[in-house]
């Protein structure tokens, strides 16, 4: 038994194609991330500090769905959400934010500070102002590449969520935004110290072309986000999917009621839960093991244990150069 | 074994002081309800469409904490949530932050047939719900003179009666009258005098073993606006899949945090346990001190309900014809 974390920037259908000028700073992205709370776990901070932690940086960083560079709803606006648990089943939750630089640390407020779980919309955003955290205008987290995405998606008349429909935009004439980033939904970390103690964060600006309103599973309790005694998980993918089969608690629960290892809850629960091409997840178990499957083409991904385990990857093994 | 079974539910935690005519007013609501959904089934109506016509009719009567009879806002307004589940395909709809939306339920269900997605709250619901022709009304319909005393009872409670969760905001100041509280019995930090006839809910299981739930809600009496309880969240106050369905009603963040709804359908499909004994274990062992009810059908045609609260206003019925309504043990 040691610490872990595990920290993820979206599945998806990430091309293998993905050229080096847009694949570099997210792995760079994700190596500094890890860096972050590794430190903090060496440095003794919680779990549910080191999650909140690495989430704000993966929300700070533009070239992730999250924060700065969250995906844009069908009318070019930005409405983030975010979760946040322990293993306690302490848990805090908000939907759409527009102005909040850190979805994070408001669901962690709204947990700590207010007797409810969930907070959304105008009443969310009251409680930040109330609450004295970090805004600035809507368009501050709105990018160019997320504009070019959703022109896209408006184009194909899609909401993007099926990643098993051929893609229609012909790819000779795909931008250079148009990265398969429309299929990168959400970031979210998990950590769990020496004694069993464990957390998880999800942050998202959910799907592209999404209807104004529309809340995915990173909000909604034991669908994209759960943590218990047993482990704490973070899902990522087409939340409709993640919502229906209940993902982040079933992969708990199937370690409770039916005894599978971590990793073959997760397995199973990614494999035969969800259909293909619609979910990835993080999660770490109490004693500190760790798993990061997907059924996607690629997620972004990294995690690293205390017995000196570390890895940065964004597809399956067998195809990572 | 067998048949088709429906369970209806007007919410878990009742005043021990409530009027017998109250009472009585209730038990007639959750009969005729309960007729209703017999009706339907009867005519061989599928588990999703009675469950939403039960619902419908609870949110209509302004007797319950939905639609009409709603909790207010800690600014008196209504804001309802409502979500619905279809257990064959496990396909879902949610909705929440709604101000004038007649039927919660039908919108949620709508979410789940006419949109792309499987939850939609506040403006950009009540957008879709424009777009959708359902039936829209100004928010005073949903606005009781007894909800209204309810609210303001609740406002003086909490000067009083505080969370121990949340830090003492102006406790310093505040001169600790609790004695003036009769009452012991707390739900939501709340005493139960202040604590209005609950969230409605109904599960069904059809003829051909498919089973599905409907829960709906004004939400939390002097909530924050903006604030989202269990009813919606899919997992938690509502679930259905191939073997059951459940709609639960009490502390929406008990509730929420022991993920009550799909932990039923857990035990069943992954420790095999029975309907009952699954129901009783989530009650028991997943609220941690919270305070909540179920209702909740299987696919073999059962019907079962619990709850830790003091009462529950339900009522049941099977094929076989076994019935009963209650609120007390």
């Amino acid at each position: 038994m040691g610490w872990a974390i595990a920290l993820h920037g979206g599945a998806g259908d990430i091309p293998l194609s993905l050229p080096p000028e847009r694949r570099e700073p997210r792995e760079a992205a994700l190596r500094h991330c890890l860096q972050v709370g590794v430190e903090a776990l060496k440095a003794q901070r919680t779990p549910l500090d080191v999650v909140e932690l690495v989430v704000r940086e993966l929300e700070n960083h533009p070239n992730f769905n999250a924060g700065r560079g969250s995906v844009l709803t069908t009318k070019g606006s930005v409405e983030m959400e975010a979760c946040i648990m322990d293993n306690t089943k302490r848990c805090g939750a908000v939907s759409g934010l527009s102005t909040v630089v850190n979805a994070i640390s408001l669901a962690r407020l709204v947990m700590e500070k207010t007797p409810h779980i969930y907070l959304a919309f105008d009443g969310a955003e009251a409680f930040a102002k109330e609450q004295g955290v970090e805004t600035v205008d809507a368009s501050k987290f709105i990018t160019p590449e997320n504009i070019e995405r959703l022109k896209q998606a408006k184009e194909a008349n899609r909401v993007q969520i099926d990643y098993t429909q051929p893609n229609q935009t012909d790819p000779t004439k795909e931008k250079p935004t148009a990265d398969g980033g429309g299929q990168i939904g959400t970031v979210g970390c998990v950590a769990v110290d020496g004694k069993g103690n464990s957390a998880t964060a999800t942050s998202t600006g959910g799907l592209v072309n999404k209807m104004v309103g529309r809340i995915g599973d990173t909000p909604v309790i034991g669908a994209g986000t759960y943590a218990n005694s047993y482990c704490a998980v973070s899902a990522t993918g087409k939340g409709e999917s993640i919502i229906r089969a209940t993902v982040a608690r079933d992969v708990a629960a199937l370690m409770e009621y039916k005894g599978l290892s971590l990793k073959e809850a997760a397995a199973y629960v990614v494999e035969e839960c969800t259909p293909k091409g619609t979910c990835g997840l993080v999660a770490v178990s109490a004693t500190g093991e760790v798993t990061m499957p997907f059924n996607t083409t690629g997620m972004f991904r990294a995690c690293a244990t205390e017995d000196g385990y570390s890895e940065i990857a964004i597809w399956p093994p067998s195809t990572q150069k | 074994m067998g048949g088709w079974s429906i369970a209806v539910h007007g919410g878990a935690g009742v005043d021990p002081n409530l009027p017998l005519q109250r009472q009585e007013a209730a038990k007639l609501l959750l009969t005729r309800c309960l007729n209703l959904g017999i009706s339907a089934l009867r005519y061989s109506l599928p588990a999703i469409d009675v469950v939403e016509l039960v619902v419908r009719e609870l949110e209509t009567d302004p007797l319950f904490n939905s639609g009409r009879g709603s909790a207010l806002t800690e600014k008196g307004t209504a804001e309802m949530e409502a979500s619905i589940m279809d257990g064959p395909k496990r396909r879902c709809g949610a909705v929440s932050g709604l101000t004038t939306v007649k039927n919660p339920i039908s919108l949620a269900r709508l979410v789940m047939d006419k949109s792309p997605h499987s939850y939609l709250a506040f403006s950009g619901a009540e957008e879709f719900a424009r777009k959708q022709g359902v039936e829209l009304v100004d928010n005073d319909y949903f606005i009781t003179e007894e909800n209204l005393g309810m609210l303001k009872l609740a406002k003086e409670a909490n000067a009083i009666v505080f969370d121990y969760r949340i830090p003492a905001k102006g406790l310093e100041t505040c001169s600790a009258g609790a004695g003036t509280m009769e009452t012991a019995l707390l739900m939501n930090g709340l005493p139960i005098n202040a604590y209005a006839p609950e969230t409605v809910g109904c599960v069904v299981v059809d003829s051909q073993g498919r089973c599905a739930a409907a829960t709906s809600t004004g939400g939390l009496m002097n909530k924050m606006s903006g604030r989202i309880g269990d009813s919606p969240l899919i997992g938690s106050g509502t679930y259905a899949c191939e073997v059951c369905a459940v709609s639960c009603t009490g502390e929406g963040e008990a509730i929420i945090r022991g993920t009550l709804a799909r932990d039923v359908a857990a035990l069943m499909e992954y420790k095999d346990l029975p309907l009952q004994e699954a129901v009783d274990y989530v009650i028991k062992h997943r609220l941690d001190g919270g305070q909540a009810g179920m209702i909740a059908v299987s696919n073999t045609g059962e019907v079962a309900y619990a709850y830790n609260t003091n009462a529950m206003f339900r009522a049941c019925a099977t094929e076989d014809g076994f019935t009963e309504v209650g609120i007390w043990e």
